[in-house]
């Protein structure tokens, strides 16, 4: 059985799990808008985490967090299962699906057969959802695919129950209750808004929001003199793939935060936010032209190439350019 | 980004149905879903990435066939498995992978052990023989 799940392309796998999943329960919110709710828009640099042998940087929040918080300003009641067993977990969903309840899980991407083998590395928090089973063949919409594609029993298996850093221990969230009467979305923009704002300003350690960038920019400085040429190299190229990578829109989400800024403005009934809007394009754009004279350097591509402090000078700016943007933003929504 | 700015370099998914969506202004300064096949800084670092797996990969090899080291940790490395991935996929304690590693060892593995191996990485037990 297939359940009637109208798939929608996004830039983001957990935005766009979270918008079609709305959708099918009638509340119709962009992909931006589900970003926007869900505070999507995050800087973390951890070196204590290695991903590949590298520090782990992330411009999203935690996997979860932006479906999680998108239902609570939605007024929607929502179920997460974690899983010991990978048979059980495999029965928890048909049994859901049976219900015809579509059901988003978090995958690894290394087994997963519609991916394009340079793509297949060890990295576990992918978000796509399950929304039908004939015989042993799950139909699963994965939001960064331009259609539905197939996944036998035994190969989503493999990929729920995918190991190494951040393991997703077969997670899966379905939607327990729909709202009766959706709150209108004013209010819920304000509160994301505001939780942004202040994970983006406010976590007291170094390694989130714009301390995390600065913190970054500091390291960078010396890590041809730390790691050597090739390691640096590495590491600078895993910085433009989280960066870029299939699931951001482009500049690490900051230019699908300017399209919620713009969404907003008409919902808020403040045109500033699409002042703000404008100036979230130009920080993306700032984010691009970093990863473009990047690209550069691990390439060698002509005799101007940036030295490290350069790229460093230019996160710095990049920190402050964004300390501005959300300490005047938090102003502006405080006054609402 | 205008719509006609969104980038077009193609490299790596050409084959698939995956596309990476931009969010871009439009002609009226709406802004709409552009989906891109790639661009070129990005498709530059997961080149980069693989390149450098590849490079450390051919010294393996070399030393796979010099008799210094098992097809298995060849294989790791293009697979791009630690021990300790491989251990938690496979089932085989870390301890025996690392022994595994000896080329005098792996000769004695039996095929159940071998089809582990194989199937973890994605390979046939064949393949996993040589290099």
């Amino acid at each position: 059985m297939t359940i009637n799940f109208e798939h929608k392309p996004a830039a983001h796998c957990e935005s766009g799990v979270t918008s079609n999943l709305l959708r099918f329960y009638g509340v119709n919110i962009s992909e931006p808008m589900a970003l926007g709710l869900g505070a999507g828009l995050f800087f973390s640099y951890m070196p204590f985490i290695t991903l590949h042998g590298m520090p782990t940087v992330s411009f999203r929040p935690l996997p979860g967090q932006i479906f999680a918080r998108v239902a609570k300003r939605l007024h929607f009641k929502i179920r997460t299962r974690h899983f010991l067993n990978e048979d059980k977990a495999m029965g928890a969903l048909d049994k859901l699906l049976l219900r015809g309840t579509p059901v988003g899980v978090v995958v690894g991407v290394f087994y997963l057969p519609y991916f394009p083998k340079e793509y297949r590395f060890h990295f576990n928090a992918h978000n796509l959802c399950v929304i039908g089973k004939e015989e042993d063949i799950y139909t699963v919409s994965d939001p960064i695919s331009l259609d539905i594609n197939r996944l036998s029993y035994d190969e989503l298996k493999r990929v729920r129950f995918a190991k190494g850093t951040f393991p997703p221990l077969g997670k899966m969230y379905w939607v327990k209750r729909a709202a009766t009467s959706p709150p209108s979305l004013k209010a819920g923009i304000i509160r994301s808004v505001k939780l942004c704002c202040k994970q983006m300003l406010d976590i007291p350690v170094p390694y989130f929001g714009v301390k995390g960038i600065v913190l970054m920019a500091k390291k960078m400085r010396r890590w041809e003199k730390t790691l050597g040429r090739r390691k640096a190299a590495l590491h600078l190229a895993q910085i433009i793939r989280m960066l870029e990578e299939i699931g951001t829109g482009g500049a690490g989400f900051r230019y699908m935060y300017a399209a919620f800024l713009q969404e907003a403005a008409a919902v808020l009934g403040k045109p500033e936010c699409k002042d703000f809007a404008a100036q979230m394009v130009k920080i993306g754009d700032r984010w691009r032209d970093f990863a473009h004279e990047a690209a550069r350097k691990f390439k060698k591509r002509g005799d101007d190439v940036c030295s490290y402090d350069q790229l460093a000078d230019k996160l710095v700016a990049i920190a402050n350019e964004e300390k501005r943007f959300f300490t005047s933003l938090r102003k502006l929504i405080r006054k609402i | 980004m205008k719509v006609e700015e969104v980038p077009q370099d193609s490299r790596f998914l050409d084959d698939t149905n995956l596309r990476d969506i931009y969010y871009a202004l439009d002609a009226d300064g709406n802004y709409c879903q552009v989906a891109s096949v790639g661009w070129e800084p990005k498709n530059d670092a997961l080149s980069l990435t693989w390149e450098n797996i590849l490079e450390d990969a051919e010294v393996l090899r070399k030393e796979v066939l010099a008799g210094e080291k098992s097809p298995l940790a060849y294989y790791m490395k293009i697979r791009l498995f630690d021990v300790g991935i491989l251990a938690s996929y496979s089932g085989i304690p870390k301890r025996s992978i690392k022994k595994h590693l000896r080329p005098e060892i792996f000769k004695q593995l039996d095929d159940d052990t071998l089809k582990k191996y194989a199937d973890t990485l994605n390979i046939t037990v064949e393949e996993l023989k040589k290099v």
